[in-house]
C-alpha cells in the first residue's frame, strides 16, 4: 500500500490514479496509523509553502512523515512535497521546512517569466535507481521557488531555465521531483512507475 | 531549454463536448473524456476545457467530467468557464483539475485573483483576458461574456493588474483574430507577453502550423492554443509540432 498524505494541499487525486494505474494500491489518508504502516509514501503539494507547513504542524503530519522518513521505507515528495524535505524556504516569509535535507528554497530572480511553467528537459547528474532504463526527456514544471540542496550528492537531476534548477533529488529512500510526474507524459509515468518499484508490496496487498 | 507549449481547447456544456470534432476512430464524438485521451497521445502539452453549461446541473457533470479526465490523462488541464468563488475553484482542484480559468468573474471581483492565487498557488490561476482592439483609444480593451460586454478597461492595464494581484498565468483571446483563422493577432500578444513577467497563452486566429511559429517568434507567448482546427484535423498537433522544430522552436 502506498500512502498519498492528504493535509489538504494539492492535486491528490491525480497522484493516486497515476499510482493506482501502475498496478499499485493508493490510499489517499491523513491518519497517522495508516501513513506510518504504509509500504510507501509519497507527500505530493500545491500551494504555498508557509501554508502547507502550518497545514502539517496542525495536523501533527509533520512529525509522522519525520518518523516515516527515518523508518527507511521509501518516500517521494513531489512538486511543494519535493520543497517541503528542505531546511526552510523563503516563500513569503521565511518557513521552516521538514529538514530531511539540507538545503534552502529560494525564489526565481532574474529577467525572465516567473513561474517557471510548463515542460522542460531533464539531465540526469548522477546514477540512480529512478532512472533505470530511462534516457532524459521533458517534463512538466510549474513553480516559481526552487530548492538549492547543501549537498552535491543529494542533486540527481537538474533542468536549465536561465539556470540549473534542481529537478530530482534524492538521498537513501528519500527521493523528490520538482515536476509533477503524473502529469508529465510517458517520461514522468515511468519515473513514477520506479519510484514504486522500489516500494515493496506489503501484507496489505498479497490478499 | 523550457519548451513553448500546444493546448487544444475543448468547449464542453452540460458534460459533451459541442463544437463540432472530427475525429476518426472515436466511439463517441461527445464525450470529453475520450478526447482528451486522445489530444494527450497526440502530444498535446496542455488542455483546456471551457465550460459553457448554463445550469447548476451542467456545472456538477463538469466536476464528474474532471474527475474522470484527472485519471486518464497524464498532461495538464485548465477549467474555465462560471467560476465565480474559491468554493468552485476548490471543487474542480480537488476532482483533479490542474488550474482554473477565470474571466469575467475576475473582472466583476477582481480580489478572486488573490484569493484563489493565496489559497491554491498562483500557478494554478489562469486569468483569461479577451481582448478588441478599440480605435478610438489606439489599443485593446477587455469584453466580458464571452466577449458580448464591452468593459471600458484597457487590456494591458487588465493583464498587469491580473500580475499584481497574483495571477499564474494569462490566456490571451483576441476577439478580432477569433475564427478567422488568419494567424494570431501579434502585436496583442507581444504587448501583453512583453508588458508582464508571468506566462502568456496566445489564442484566437489559428489556421495553420506556420501561425504558431508567428506567435512564438513575433508575439512572443508562451503558449498557443486553438480549438476548431485541431478538431476538424486541419492540421494535427504532431504537425504543428514538426513544423515548428524545423523553424528551431524548442517544443516537446
Amino acid at each position: 500500500m502506498i500512502a498519498i498524505i492528504d493535509y489538504g494541499m494539492g492535486n491528490l487525486h491525480s497522484v493516486s490514479k497515476a499510482v493506482e494505474r501502475l498496478g499499485r494500491q493508493a490510499v489517499v489518508t491523513s491518519s497517522p496509523e495508516e501513513i506510518l504502516a504504509a509500504d510507501g509514501a509519497i507527500l505530493p503539494g500545491v500551494g504555498a509553502f508557509g501554508d502547507a507547513m502550518s497545514n502539517l504542524r496542525e495536523t501533527g503530519l509533520d512529525a509522522v512523515t519525520k518518523r516515516y522518513a527515518a523508518s527507511g521505507k521509501p518516500l517521494l515528495g513531489i512538486c511543494l512535497g519535493m520543497q517541503l524535505l528542505f531546511d526552510e524556504s523563503e516563500e513569503h516569509g521565511k518557513h521552516e521546512g521538514l529538514g530531511l535535507l539540507p538545503g534552502r528554497v529560494v525564489r526565481f530572480r532574474g529577467d525572465y517569466k516567473v513561474p517557471h511553467m510548463g515542460w522542460n528537459e531533464l539531465t540526469f547528474e548522477r546514477e540512480s535507481p529512478l532512472f533505470e532504463g530511462l534516457a532524459p526527456g521533458h517534463v512538466y514544471f510549474v513553480h516559481s521557488y526552487h530548492a538549492l540542496p547543501e549537498r552535491r550528492e543529494d542533486l540527481l537531476a537538474t533542468t536549465d531555465y536561465h539556470r540549473p534548477v534542481t529537478a530530482i533529488v534524492g538521498r537513501g529512500s528519500l527521493y523528490g521531483m520538482q515536476f509533477h510526474p503524473e502529469k508529465s507524459g510517458d517520461l514522468g509515468m515511468a519515473l513514477l512507475r520506479n519510484f514504486v518499484g522500489l516500494v515493496p508490496s506489503g501484507t496489505s496487498e498479497t490478499l | 531549454m523550457l519548451a513553448k507549449r500546444i493546448i487544444p481547447c475543448l468547449d464542453v456544456k452540460d458534460g459533451r463536448v459541442v463544437k463540432g470534432v472530427n475525429f476518426v476512430n472515436l466511439r463517441d464524438a461527445g464525450d470529453p473524456v475520450e478526447l482528451a485521451a486522445i489530444y494527450d497521445r497526440e502530444g498535446a502539452d496542455e488542455l483546456v476545457f471551457l465550460d459553457i453549461s448554463a445550469s447548476v446541473e451542467g456545472r456538477a457533470t463538469m466536476i464528474e467530467v474532471v474527475r474522470r479526465t484527472a485519471g486518464e490523462i497524464t498532461i495538464p488541464f485548465t477549467v474555465g468557464g462560471g467560476i465565480s468563488s474559491t468554493d468552485d475553484m476548490k471543487r474542480l482542484l480537488r476532482a483533479g483539475a490542474d488550474k482554473i480559468g477565470i474571466n469575467t468573474a475576475a473582472i466583476r471581483n477582481p480580489d478572486l485573483i488573490a484569493d484563489g492565487s493565496r489559497m491554491f498557488g498562483a500557478q494554478c490561476i489562469v486569468v483569461a483576458i479577451d481582448a478588441k482592439y478599440n480605435a478610438e483609444w489606439g489599443e485593446w480593451e477587455v469584453y466580458t461574456h464571452g466577449g458580448r460586454n464591452p468593459t471600458g478597461i484597457k487590456a494591458l492595464e487588465w493583464a498587469k493588474e491580473a500580475e499584481r494581484r497574483g495571477a499564474g498565468e494569462l490566456l490571451l483571446t483576441s476577439m478580432d483574430a477569433d475564427g478567422t483563422k488568419d494567424g494570431f493577432d501579434l502585436p496583442l500578444t507581444k504587448a501583453v507577453s512583453s508588458a508582464v513577467g508571468i506566462p502568456v497563452i496566445a489564442s484566437g486566429g489559428a489556421g495553420n502550423a506556420r501561425h504558431f511559429a508567428d506567435a512564438f517568434a513575433e508575439g512572443q507567448a508562451d503558449a498557443a492554443l486553438a480549438a476548431s482546427i485541431f478538431h476538424y484535423k486541419e492540421v494535427t498537433i504532431r504537425e504543428v509540432k514538426d513544423a515548428l522544430r524545423t523553424e528551431g522552436v524548442n517544443v516537446r
